[in-house]
């Protein structure tokens, strides 16, 4: 086991290094050997270790002494316990997948080696990240996964956007970070440690404000990392990279470090009921918030961007009730599902030639079989289309947001849930079904290649079937049983499942279902109506186009002060006032200078008279000082 | 004991510091129009001081906070003066920075200067023998004479080899600088006249006797707020930063590397050396203020940065802010803060250092500074590129590099003493984001506004092998801290332990300004 584990994320390492190093200039079209080989074996070993940990064995490791400094001791060390086994789960067969994908969708770009050796890069840090075993490790982890995120959003970096984009990810971030950092820093002046399992066995000595302070800090972190309102505005823009890309770090993996930690910390967060209510405010918040901007968005990708944003909310938003693992299902689910729709949705634009505005598309449903169909089941998946994964994970969230008294959250969600199945499904038909809009664009279409559909296909199986291979029963399914452990102190009695839940469950598989025969009315039998409630709720719907104008806000509010005011204190402050008290020293100096300057003359005589004069006053100084 | 004799066998701090200077008198006397020669006698004695700089630590015990590798002998018995070397785990980390940044600016010079080879080079050895003894030395008057003496070839550097506006640039830096010495001077002589043990005894130079001394509160005030004035201008603290950013753009390459490198951690080692142990009493009455003064300068280096439009300019900048770190997790006056402290001092070397190797390299080819005349140079340099994002990277505190664990320990200890402050100091990690990766953008990423850069040629192996050294340390410090660590843990828990009784009664004393700032 202990090998298994320092080699998951050792392997994607070295390929990194190996191919980071020598693939320019030795590697080039051959680069992605030794990078899939690399995440094929990780996935063969995050297998083995899930086996291991569903046997009922875990792994706790201190490597070695990371820092020591004064009191302050962190080491470097492994935890494998079933929360890691969920994460490594997703983690390790989505990123296999999108390695494979990418030898087809990156195919002749010039920087294939350098998109290789990223990806492992990533694959190491995002491993890292749920192996981790303090709180420190999980930060270094945090960051270097962003970093990972950085480097692939601006892949294509002469493009303007794709540069500015990310740089934005990498800041957004940061200001999170900066909130998880003082969170872990309070963390360690409070108990004197940041190891996981000592952490949390204090959790019931912190004081209440204290501890209240800490979570809400973390949170900060959670929301820059998993794109919760009002640090969402990143995810978007991170579409500039490439659909792999979007797929592994954007939405099936990084995005969800957040609800990972926030399900790690659980026994710091449950004695904070003032943090729980603020993370399921912020998460029920958020879903309908994104689902609302993505009902109107025209690029692909930008619409499963906000749906992304919006899912996570909903895990949040389990995680606050204290579902916790609800929040965790629907994580697993959502990273199998969306990812999947991530990599269609590339399948489609590779099929377009780059294209990537649903106005410009339309009538693809025969011409791409394979990416249509597994375009629907994962669409279906995240409709909660009955029996499907995302029936279950959502369902479970939704059922227990209304059981725990919360019935305000879940009107909220239940109308987000309606919204999602309109909006993916709103996407199906633009893109699919009715006529071509592009014929130039539709004529060229064709499927992708067969190592970019095989990786659709092998994750529509999870995004069909999960749910009911893990979350049957609901309520007492195999997740449940298996994550108990983990949640064995923050987590209420099992329930039943009764004739209330049987009535929830009815009701949100039936409002999943009205979302799509909405889209269907709306995009298929009369497509002037989108035009028409467009012209007809024109204010609501420009608010909806301009996403609220939160960029707008962000530079009006923080970016254009902050240079000003930098702008200010350069010149005026270090440029007039410092430098210009220092420059008028010299000029004083140098007019005193001047006044003495005749003393200076030269003449040996009028030395001789200063030194006598000179004398006199000290002589005269001593005969004071000693009177 | 720890003589030179038991440890070694020979006076290797001695060798350390005067091998570069008489490599210098050698090729000064020898050398003179021969410049193959007189390259690679310096690349070669600076060199060797490389190795003897690792020979001393591997020979240096790190388990005891004792000064180590003593040399004591009488210079000038009447005034109390003796030539008394000795290091500790901090002297040897600094001294370890020095002769390295000096190996690596001899060949990132060796094409650059065109004038006046020969003296370029030797001010650049008698540089190194003035920041090593300042580092050595045991002995305040000895102390003093290596501070002037670095101070001289720096003044030369800058004011012979800078850019076009050098003579207002080196003026400024020795106004400045010469102000703090001559502080330094006047409470340098004050202490040790006062340190006498009765009054017909010589003046106490010697620094082991001076950390014994008690000096009245009064004095010790005084003495502290004038070494402390001096060193702050060296770090440099704001508001005595704006000498900074003249001297470097207008320094050449390697002028900047020692400067930045070097040169402003004799700020922070002072700092530690002096005003911590030999006043006790005063630093608990102005640590709130430095305190205030190092956020300020985090905020405010930071804020600068962000709007420089010359790349060596936001390079000298961000110095302020990084530096901003070091007196804060000094003056938290706890062992995690003062460790972090050093760690910024010496990643900062690094990391500075080769940053401005790099923004040299860079106008070497591109002949100016300009961020807005570059842009998409990733394309034709792409060596280039990736040095600089390590950089960048290790430079804005990207866990796993050099950057991370000086600040992360810096603000651990900042945020022990006071958590608001801990907080306002955090701030300058979201701000050093900003600005380095926003300058790597500009500069690195989006369109090539020339197509000629293509013709111009990536990295050479000689700026390569200037730059990994320094990217080396950077991983090593990063991933695996304690070897530095260990190094200076014991000195700097015997300055906090020493501090300690002082301390006691004092509370937060940052409570108490506010206090008695607002009357609540």
């Amino acid at each position: 086991m202990k090998a298994a584990a320092i080699l998951i994320p050792l392997l994607p390492m070295t390929s990194f290094i190996i191919t980071g190093l020598l693939g320019k200039r030795y590697f080039r079209e051959k680069s992605h050997y030794l990078p899939v080989a690399a995440v094929a074996a990780s996935w063969l070993l995050s297998m083995f270790v899930i086996v291991q940990v569903e046997r009922g064995e875990t792994l706790s490791w201190q490597i070695y002494s990371w820092i020591a400094a004064g009191n302050f001791n962190v080491d470097v060390g492994i935890q494998i316990d079933q929360l890691t086994a969920v994460m490594l789960l997703v983690v390790s067969t989505v990123g296999f997948m999108v390695h494979v994908y990418s030898i087809g969708y990156m195919k002749g770009d010039p920087g294939y080696y350098r998109f290789f050796a990223y990806l492992n890069l990533f694959m190491f840090s995002m491993y890292m990240l749920v192996l981790a075993n303090n709180f420190l490790l999980l930060y270094v982890f945090w960051e270097a996964v962003g970093l990972c995120s950085y480097l692939l959003i601006a892949f294509w970096y002469p493009k303007v956007s794709a540069a500015n984009a990310g740089t934005k990810a990498f800041l957004v971030n940061r200001v999170g970070d900066f909130g998880f950092g003082l969170g872990v820093i309070l963390i360690f002046v409070t108990l004197g440690t940041l190891n996981y399992t000592a952490v949390f066995g204090h959790a019931g000595d912190i004081g209440t404000g204290t501890l209240t302070a800490i979570t809400l800090l973390l949170f900060v972190g959670a929301v820059g990392k998993s794109a919760q309102f009002p640090l969402h505005v990143w995810l978007p823009d991170a579409m500039e990279g490439p659909t792999p890309v979007s797929s592994l770090i954007h939405a099936a993996t990084m995005v969800n470090a957040g609800v990972y930690m926030v399900a790690r910390s659980s026994p710091l967060f449950f004695e904070s009921t003032t943090t729980m209510f603020i993370v399921a405010l912020v998460g029920t918040f958020t879903a309908i918030f994104a689902a609302s901007i993505a009902l109107v968005q025209n690029d692909i990708k930008k619409v499963l961007a906000y749906s992304t944003v919006s899912q996570l909310g909903f895990m949040f938003a389990a995680l606050g009730v204290g579902a916790w693992v609800a929040g965790l299902f629907h994580l697993v689910a959502h990273g199998f599902f969306k990812g999947l729709l991530f990599l269609a949705s590339g399948s489609v634009i590779h099929a377009l030639g780059g294209e990537q505005d649903m106005r410009n598309m339309g009538g693809l449903k025969n011409k791409i079989k394979i990416t249509y169909w597994t375009f629907i089941i994962g669409a279906l998946a995240i409709a909660g289309f009955p029996g499907l994964a995302g029936f279950f994970s959502k369902d479970a969230i939704l059922e227990q947001v209304f059981l725990g008294g919360y019935w305000y959250f879940w009107i909220v969600a239940i109308t987000t849930s309606f919204m999602t199945a309109f909006y993916m499904f709103r996407l199906i038909f633009m893109t699919f079904h009715g006529e071509p809009r592009d014929l130039k664009a539709f004529g060229h279409a064709h499927e992708s290649p067969r190592v970019m559909w095989v990786p659709l296909v092998v994750l529509a199986v999870p995004s069909a079937l999960i749910g009911l291979a893990l979350g049957f029963p609901p309520g007492a399914g195999h997740i449940d049983s298996f994550l108990r452990p983990v949640f064995e102190e923050v987590l209420g009695a099992e329930h039943h499942f009764g004739l209330l839940e049987g009535g929830l469950m009815a009701f949100s598989a039936l409002i999943g279902i009205v979302g799509i025969l909405a889209a269907w009315r709306m995009y298929v039998i009369r497509p002037d109506l989108p035009v028409k409630t467009g012209a007809r709720f024109q204010g609501a719907y420009r608010v909806l186009l301009n996403k609220y104008w939160i960029d707008e806000i962000y530079f009006a509010l923080i970016i254009n002060p902050v240079r000003a005011l930098s702008r200010g204190l350069w010149r005026f402050v270090d440029i007039n006032i410092i430098d210009g008290f220092v420059n008028g020293s010299a000029l004083f100096f140098r007019g005193v200078g001047n006044l003495f300057r005749p003393a200076h003359s030269g003449k040996v005589q009028s030395y001789l008279f200063t030194m006598f004069l000179g004398l006199l006053v000290l002589l005269a100084a001593y005969w004071i000082l000693t009177l | 004991m720890y003589g030179f004799q038991e440890q070694i066998g020979f006076p290797i701090l001695s060798v350390l510091i005067f091998l570069p200077s008489a490599g210098a008198l050698a090729m000064l006397i020898f050398m003179r129009g021969r410049p193959q020669l007189y390259k690679w006698t310096a690349a070669i004695v600076t060199g060797l001081n490389f190795v003897l700089s690792l020979v001393l630590i591997g020979f240096f015990d790190h388990l005891t906070a004792q000064m180590q590798f003593l040399e004591h002998t009488v210079w000038i018995e009447r005034l109390g003066i003796s030539y008394h070397l000795g290091v500790d785990g901090i002297s040897v980390l600094l001294i370890m920075l020095t002769t390295l940044l000096s190996l690596l600016v001899i060949p990132a010079s060796w094409n650059y200067i065109k004038q006046r080879e020969l003296a370029f080079f030797a001010s650049l050895l008698f540089l190194e023998s003035g920041m090593i003894g300042v580092f050595a030395a045991r002995d305040l008057f000895l102390f003093y004479v290596f501070w002037e003496v670095m101070l001289i070839p720096m003044y030369f550097i800058i004011g012979v080899w800078g850019g076009p506006r050098r003579i207002y640039a080196a003026v400024k830096f020795f106004l400045f600088t010469l102000a703090g010495s001559l502080l330094m001077l006047v409470a340098i002589v004050a202490i040790a006249w006062l340190a006498r043990p009765n009054q017909f005894a010589a003046p106490v130079f010697d620094m082991d006797m001076l950390e014994a001394a008690v000096f009245s509160t009064n004095v010790q005030f005084w003495a502290f707020l004038a070494f402390f004035l001096a060193f702050a201008v060296k770090v440099p603290m704001w508001p005595l930063h704006t000498w900074l950013p003249d001297a470097h753009v207008e320094a050449p390459t390697a002028g900047s590397v020692i400067l930045a490198g070097v040169l402003l951690k004799m700020g922070g080692y002072g700092m530690l050396r002096i005003c911590l142990p030999f006043f006790p009493d005063a630093v608990s009455m102005f640590v709130p203020y430095i305190l205030v003064f190092s956020l300020i300068a985090i905020i405010y280096g930071a804020l600068l940065t962000l709007v420089q439009k010359d790349l060596k300019k936001l390079v000298a900048y961000s110095s302020v802010s990084h530096m901003g770190f070091v007196t804060a997790g000094i003056f938290a006056l706890n062992v995690v803060g003062i460790q972090g402290a050093i760690m910024v001092m010496f990643s900062h070397g690094l990391l500075t250092g080769a940053l401005f190797l790099m923004v040299g390299y860079l106008y070497e080819r591109m002949h100016t500074r300009q961020i807005s005349e570059m842009g998409g140079l990733a394309g034709p340099f792409p060596v280039m590129a990736a040095f600089l994002l390590f950089f960048v990277l290790a430079s804005l505190g990207l866990p796993g590099l050099s950057g991370f664990v000086g600040e992360f320990l810096s603000l651990v200890g900042v945020f022990t003493y006071n958590k608001a402050m801990g907080a306002v100091a955090a701030i300058g990690i979201i701000l050093a984001a900003a600005y380095l990766l926003w300058m790597f953008q500009r500069a690195m990423f989006m369109g090539l506004n020339d197509e000629k850069w293509y013709k111009s040629p990536d990295f050479n192996l000689r700026e390569i092998g200037t730059l990994t050294p320094l990217a080396a340390l950077a991983v090593w410090a990063g991933v695996y801290p304690n070897t530095f660590l260990d190094l200076i843990g014991p000195p700097v828990e015997k300055i906090v332990n020493d501090l300690a009784p002082y301390l006691a009664d004092n509370g937060d004393a940052f409570s108490r300004l506010l206090s008695s700032l607002g009357g609540f």
